[in-house]
């Protein structure tokens, strides 16, 4: 087991350099330095001198190769400097950040998981007959409405017609799950359709397994079969979806963050974006690529855990 | 970089029109598409949501037919000799002879169905201008990546080796990074625009294009029928675009329609990071996004919201019910449950 991880690590590397390499490219090659300085400096109307000296500051100033090998170190070693709009050290906003960020993705990832499974459960008791059909139809529905729509709409129905207060922000302590609550209930709404079709689907395919036709014959009532055995061996795909989520969340509340004002990494990542902070995107870019890929790598070996048939070799 | 691309923004809708008019002629000669078409022909939800669909293309069509009547004169898309309407004071609610939102409310020219906007101008006419921009964005990404995905793909499988290496590296480290910050970063580095938007959205889509179309050929290629091909001695070209690609194409087909609500939706997400589309083309996501502050004024400004949302919704809802049936239609074994 300890071999297989310690292998999976190591090949996780070239993919990194890759990434690192890519965001180079994008923000080295296909926009020059002159291009982020002239947007970064735009509201004050820079002279060329103006826009030389934001280079040398921004380190930008150097040919092309050296800075290639500085920015390859510097990003290897998570050394991500400054923020290119407020000269933040962006390490200590990520720090910052993760708290809210964890929080949310928390109760997003249990509650979803949790609603998600149990109407895809129920569906698929009622599979082949109307409640299904309609149910999926009513899955289809929620997928097609963008994300954008669900924020806005959500924060106007919860905050101006039932009055849920606060509609927005953060604050730590006891309370702090109710600034949650409202962004989490949104989060889970608008993926709801999109998992439990999913969900289903696993399900659905173990109830054509030959166990779940032996476990009939010998005469286990319905209920039994679904919830004792199916539910058990939908479990791995399940929990691959879930734990694949994970890094995605952290990064995929980018939007919700955002739009509740919680200062997390995902608000603060819209922020850098809105700012024309490129310093701050590239170095979300690569570590949102660790997560993804740790995120990889917990799959396969939660899969290993959970299923023994699967050898990790 | 990327600025004097109006004219091929212009052709953009008749490429993909006549892309689709192609495939869907060649299509229809072989058995295994005409029984498929049957079986959707039966099917009332698939032609309902094909006939949306339709119905927004000539929408987009309407919108790409520009002439001027004198030198001096601007070009005038079809669409806004029919639908646009001379502009009022400010916000109006929707069926309404006075304006919202101002101390004293002035009469309107006319009643407009789906009310104005903060500078006066027609709900219905700006909705209607985002079919084009969101139907662009769906066809013309699909027409970048679709022949790139497969091209790259099929190599890779077809050839293996470091043919393989490479596109299967190339792509490891594309799917690596979560794709909505690759669409971030992409899009600023490119700066807003309706073909930079599809060229980002076409690296983001082409990763899984290209992943399913090499995995596919590399099933094929151990097939009696390449093997038998090779033995009478076809070019490498030849097996591959006669013999393999037909194969790959079902697949590939219901993929490319599946993705293509994805593409509209992510349009919007774009729109409220300031990342998509300049304000003068028509957007739905704009739209929606200047909706944050229409909805918090007193009165509640909310028919832009509605039906720029409405739109999208009824687009993005017939292409998948469309994508399922064509899935369900040209291959029963993958229908989900």
């Amino acid at each position: 087991m300890l071999r297989y991880i310690i292998r999976r690590l190591l090949y996780a590397i070239p993919i990194l350099i890759g990434v690192s390499l890519a965001t180079f490219v994008l923000f080295n090659v296909v926009a020059t330095p002159e291009q982020i300085a002239k947007k970064n400096l735009s509201s004050k109307n820079p002279t060329p001198e103006q826009i030389q000296e934001w280079l040398k500051d921004h380190g930008y100033d150097k040919p092309l190769p050296v800075r290639f090998k500085d920015h390859m170190t510097e990003v290897m070693l998570f050394k991500f400097g400054k923020s290119d709009a407020t000269d933040e050290d962006i390490w200590g906003m990520i720090k910052v950040g993760v708290g809210p960020s964890v929080s949310l993705m928390v109760m997003v990832l249990i509650a979803g998981t949790f609603v998600d499974l149990t109407v895809a459960l129920f569906v698929a008791y009622f599979r082949g007959t109307y409640i299904d059909a309609w149910g999926l139809f009513l899955c289809v529905l929620l997928m097609s409405i963008s994300y954008v729509v669900y924020l806005i709409t959500g924060q106007f129905m919860l905050g101006r017609i039932l009055k849920y207060y606060p509609s927005s922000g953060f604050r730590e302590g006891a309370d702090v799950w109710k600034f949650l609550l409202m962004p989490a209930a949104i989060g889970v709404v608008s993926s709801l359709g999109q998992y439990t079709r999913l969900y289903r689907t696993f399900v659905l395919e173990e109830m054509n397994q030959d166990y779940v036709r032996t476990a009939r014959a010998k005469g286990v009532s319905e209920d039994r079969v679904l919830f004792g055995h199916v539910l058990k061996n939908a479990a791995i795909p399940i929990l691959t979806s879930v734990v694949t989520q994970i890094p995605l969340l952290l990064m995929g509340s980018l939007l919700l963050e955002s739009f509740f004002n919680i200062p997390g990494i995902g608000g603060m990542t819209v922020d850098a974006i809105f700012s024309q902070d490129f310093a701050v995107v590239r170095a979300m870019v690569f570590l949102g690529s660790v997560l993804y890929i740790i995120g990889y790598i917990l799959t396969d070996i939660s899969y290993a855990l959970v299923d023994p048939r699967v050898r990790l070799g | 970089m990327l600025t004097n691309v109006d004219w091929l923004s212009t052709l953009a809708p008749f490429v993909v029109l006549a892309a689709m008019v192609i495939m869907l002629r060649r299509a229809g000669r072989t058995p295994l598409w005409s029984e498929a078409f049957r079986r959707l022909r039966r099917n009332p939800l698939a032609m309902i949501s094909l006939a949306v669909i339709s119905l927004y293309a000539a929408v987009a069509v309407l919108d790409s037919i520009s002439w001027r009547t004198s030198k001096t004169d601007d070009f005038r898309t079809l669409l806004q000799r029919i639908a646009e309407r001379p502009k009022e004071r400010t916000y109006s609610a929707p069926y309404a002879t006075v304006t919202t939102g101002e101390p004293e409310p002035h009469p309107l020219n006319e009643k407009h169905l789906l009310g104005t906007d903060g500078v006066g101008n027609d709900v219905v006419y700006l909705t209607l201008r985002g079919c084009r921009t969101a139907l662009i964005l769906g066809g013309l990404t699909s027409l970048i990546a679709t022949p790139l995905a497969l091209m790259f793909g099929m190599l890779a499988g077809y050839f293996g080796k470091w043919a393989d290496d490479a596109v299967l590296y190339i792509n490891q480290v594309l799917s690596s990074i979560p794709s909505i910050l690759l669409l971030v970063a992409l899009m600023m580095v490119l700066g807003k625009g309706v073909l930079q938007l599809c060229i980002a959205l076409g690296v983001t889509s082409w990763v899984s294009l290209c992943r399913l179309s090499r995995g596919e050929t590399l099933k094929h290629r151990e097939r009696e029928y390449v093997r038998a091909a090779r033995a009478l001695g076809l070019s490498h070209t030849r097996i591959l675009i006669r013999h393999i690609l037909p194969n790959l194409l079902p697949l590939v087909i219901i993929s490319v329609t599946l993705g293509l609500s994805g593409l509209v939706l992510a349009e919007a997400i774009l729109s409220y990071l300031q990342l998509g589309v300049p304000p003068e083309v028509g957007s739905w996501g704009n739209m929606i996004n200047g909706a944050r502050v229409e909805l918090a004024r007193e009165p509640v400004i909310w028919w832009g919201l509605a039906s720029a949302s409405g739109a999208l919704f009824v687009l993005v809802l017939a292409f998948n019910v469309f994508g399922d049936a064509l899935r369900d239609a040209v291959d029963p074994r993958l229908r989900t449950g």
